[in-house]
């Protein structure tokens, strides 16, 4: 059924047809209207999940912890601060090995205070073991949200993902959605069924201590699971374009990229952006592809590596800056082509920060720069005014 | 080659619905078989302060995800914001101007380029919903002046989006709004 909705309703409407069994969430500011209609679901007896309004994302997570290790499938929706303070316990949901799935709706940290779209909440929750997967538009998030319970409740995989979706340009944004049918999510995504879950029955200890003679090996076979979470995430996208007709088969997706000579390397809604620049230039000749990364964790090394077999160059856009280096998805990019033989030129830029619009204008006149050799190596921020600090 | 993608900006202020009006302008363009985007000004939402809603409807997929800054139509559901907002920034040299007011455009003191027409969507508001609430009135003159959308179309979507006798006359006040700038 295809309809023009908002993109924080097609979530919402996503999640129904998932039906978790435990929603738990803070449901004021710094909140979409993610919860807000779900909640409404439940009001109107359409959606038979326990939603628990929680006194802080702390608490919202913690929620869905308790709830996840009994074997509920759970749902919460956060955004910038409120990622921000659930950060410790994203740490015991991945440890625990719990299939919670999130959507970010991506937006800046404080301070200066900004309500506004950037990624850095996102990024910054990088190396907390949650399987990040980005959408470039609503359609996209509304899938990724189905596809990504069935990565994470997948038993070789058990870690709990993030989808990641632009604030306000994806979650206040309205574009035709091709929205999910019960049946056929039903028919998708198998009931939840753990193997190993809390009940009086059997009782067991999730997240006990693990002196240094054990831990090693928690976190060794984590990396394990993500590295398996490549692999599903691939399978699943296969079945998910099988039987809906849409969507990606790989960790990446790539653009104009079988005779490009530079690539341009994107994640979220900035792919968009990123393709009508791409666009512009070739019609110009000059020969430049997209690489968007669906999946930033587990990263996509190996398809990477690949797309960028042939080129001279690449190029980073990214909304999130690592201070005191650079953009946190350049240093990864870097890493994938540094054994490289003919490594090609790299060139980052953050663009977009705490809501700053990103015209495909802005992304052409950088591209040509880093090819005309306007600008060494490196990373840059890309839109930014000439301004002083007072340091006295 | 690029789609041709028109694009409209709504101004209006907090509280009149400008939103709705780029929503249900999206719905309607999508019925009419069209690829539409509907989005608000993302900033802290204020009753009473300006705003700006925009809409893009194009026959092929839409991926541009920027704001607008040249806008084909402009949409003023607010006659006191002409001069306060900017209202008639970067609008194309051919573009159009439909502003709510009891003037004339050529009484309308302004310096907005382009096509400017009027309806006073204010009027026909009290008349209809007895309250002076226009976004409904503002779509219907605009598909009546642009051509661009069905207005069996907008009146669906405005129902779908309001339902009952609230519906009923809104989609009324639409169709009034869309002869009256049409035979104007």
């Amino acid at each position: 059924m295809k309809k023009v909705v908002e993109g924080s309703v097609a979530i919402a409407h996503a999640v129904k047809t998932i039906r978790p069994d435990v929603i738990a969430a803070y449901p004021i500011t710094p909140q979409t209207h993610i919860v807000e209609r779900l909640s409404e679901y439940i009001a109107d007896g359409e959606l038979k999940s326990e939603y628990v309004r929680a006194d802080s994302e702390f608490s919202a997570i913690s929620i869905l912890v308790g709830a996840s290790a009994t074997g509920a499938r759970t749902f919460t929706s956060t955004s910038s601060q409120g990622l921000a303070l659930m950060h410790e316990v994203l740490f015991n949901a991945s440890g625990m090995r719990l299939p919670i799935v999130m959507v970010v709706a991506n937006r800046a940290l404080s301070a200066p205070l900004n309500i506004w779209n950037d990624q850095q909440d996102s990024i910054s929750q990088r190396d907390s073991g949650w399987i990040q997967l980005y959408a470039e538009d609503i359609q996209e998030a509304h899938d990724l949200t189905l596809q990504a319970y069935k990565i994470s409740e997948d038993i070789e995989v058990r870690l709990p993902s993030m989808v990641c979706m632009d604030g306000f340009i994806l979650t206040h944004a309205y574009e035709p959605v091709d929205l999910f049918e019960d049946e056929e999510v039903q028919k998708f995504l198998p009931p939840y069924d753990p193997k190993v879950y809390l009940t009086t029955e059997d009782p067991l200890t999730f997240g006990a201590l693990a002196t240094p003679e054990y831990y090693t090996e928690f976190r060794y076979v984590m990396q394990q699971a993500m590295e398996r979470a490549k692999k599903k995430i691939r399978k699943v996208f296969t079945e998910f374009k099988e039987m809906f007709n849409r969507g990606e088969e790989s960790l990446i997706s790539l653009y104009k990229m079988e005779d490009a000579d530079i690539a341009i390397i994107t994640l979220g809604s900035l792919t968009s952006t990123v393709r009508e620049a791409v666009d512009r230039l070739r019609d110009k000749g000059i020969k430049a592809g997209v690489v968007k990364i669906i999946s930033y964790r587990p990263f996509p090394e190996e398809e990477i590596r690949k797309s960028l077999d042939k080129v001279n160059s690449f190029i980073v856009f990214e909304k999130d800056i690592s201070l005191g280096h650079e953009g946190a998805v350049f240093t990864d990019v870097k890493s994938v082509v540094y054994h490289m033989k003919d490594r090609p030129s790299a060139f980052g830029f953050a663009v977009g920060l705490g809501g700053r619009d990103v015209r495909e204008s802005t992304i052409e006149k950088l591209i040509v720069e880093c090819i005309e050799g306007r600008k060494k190596e490196g990373f840059y921020f890309g839109d930014v005014k000439r301004v002083k600090e007072i340091l006295k | 080659m690029s789609a041709l993608i028109i694009e409209v900006r709504i101004h209006g202020r907090g509280g009149q619905g400008s939103v709705t009006a780029a929503e249900m302008l999206a719905v309607a363009a999508f019925k009419d078989g069209m690829y539409s985007q509907a989005f608000p000004s993302f900033g802290v939402e204020r009753r009473g302060a300006p705003v700006r809603a925009f809409l893009r409807i194009s026959d092929r997929k839409i991926t541009l995800k920027s704001q607008i800054y040249e806008p084909d139509y402009i949409i003023v559901q607010d006659p006191t914001l002409i001069h306060i907002d900017n209202v008639g920034e970067g609008l194309k040299k051919d573009g159009m101007a439909i502003i709510n007011s009891d003037k004339s455009p050529e009484d309308l003191e302004t310096d907005i380029g382009g096509i400017v027409r009027t309806i006073d969507a204010t009027r026909l508001a009290i008349e209809i919903l007895g309250r002076p609430i226009t976004n409904t009135a503002m779509i219907g003159a605009f598909v009546g002046a642009s051509g661009l959308i069905s207005i069996d179309a907008v009146k669906e979507a405005i129902k779908e989006r309001f339902s009952g006798e609230m519906g009923e006359k809104n989609a009324r006040l639409a169709e009034v709004a869309f002869e009256k700038i049409k035979v104007a």
